[in-house]
């Protein structure tokens, strides 16, 4: 059985905290995290393609990623503000469909006994409306399997 | 409407929803019982399956409270939970299920790491 992700989405505060622990040591979630050719692998929906333009995990360094799927494409970007080796990064976020609306997204690695860890994603919105419209565009392009199985119920009804 | 799903309940009737929709016998359920309330040998006849089965899969989709079935006597006709399903397409459960899949492609990745360094990861080093 998997972890739990735990979401958390304030009445009132534009916020979203993520919270999701790892049967794996701290520096392994780090690692994925930090290196680009893992980080690839899980970060984009299932299905699609990601080019990874721009990656560089430290304090200073930016990214900018690209999703397609069927001729559509969805940029992101952003700058690491900080990353401390696996503790703590503060990143911004910008989805360019939604240009010029940034959130600002720190990261807590923390190892838990028995060498597993948990990750803290508070992210930090300029306003409601662009919490809820970011997720809402994430969840246009959030092609999960769940998704799809929902859309399969509803389109039956 | 905004929700937390700092509510371990909350979590865990998501999760059984969601589990009970992972399956496409399910999904079809659902699918005809939008149409009106059925009884199991109705839900059974377009199915290649027993209705045995398809009373446990009714059963699941009434763990997850998906469906209610009411107390009509010996018919006892499965009726689809109003709400049921609006409940799990707010824009946070879609928020949710693009994490869990992130996550779970991420442990994927966590274990591979972990085997290449030490066999398995129960040996990987900690610090």
């Amino acid at each position: 059985m998997s972890n739990d992700v735990t979401i958390t989405a304030p009445e009132g505060l534009p916020f979203i905290d993520i919270e999701r622990e790892f049967d794996y040591p701290v520096e392994l979630v780090f690692r994925a995290h930090k290196d680009p050719e893992l980080f690839k692998r899980w970060l984009g929906p299932r299905g699609y393609e990601m080019e990874l333009e721009q990656f560089d995990f430290t304090t200073g360094g930016r990214y900018r990623y690209v999703h397609s799927v069927g001729g559509e494409t969805y940029a992101f970007n952003g700058v690491f503000h900080v990353v401390r080796d696996n503790e703590f990064a503060i990143q911004t976020f910008e989805f360019e469909g939604y240009p010029d609306v940034v959130s600002v997204e720190s990261i807590r690695f923390e190892p838990l006994e028995g060498d597993r860890s948990r990750l803290r994603v508070h992210a930090v919105y300029p306003t409601m409306e662009a919490r809820d419209g970011m997720v809402a565009s994430g969840q246009a392009k959030g092609v999960t399997e769940g998704y799809e199985q929902l859309d399969e119920v509803l389109a039956g009804l | 409407m905004m929700t937390t799903f700092a509510d371990p309940a909350a979590e865990e009737r998501l999760d059984r929803a969601f589990q009970a929709l992972s399956d496409a016998v399910r999904r079809a359920i659902i699918a005809r019982l939008s149409t009106g309330p059925a009884t199991v040998n109705e839900l059974a006849e377009p199915f290649a399956i027993t209705t045995q089965a398809v009373s446990r899969h009714i059963h699941v989709l009434e763990e997850a409270g998906l469906v209610t079935r009411s107390r009509e006597a010996q018919r006892r006709p499965v009726h689809l939970r109003p709400g049921a399903l609006e409940e799990l397409t707010s824009w946070i459960d879609r928020y949710r299920l693009i994490h869990e899949q992130r996550f779970r492609t991420l442990d994927t990745v966590l274990g591979e790491l972990a085997d290449a360094e030490t066999g398995t990861h129960q040996n990987a080093s900690k610090e």
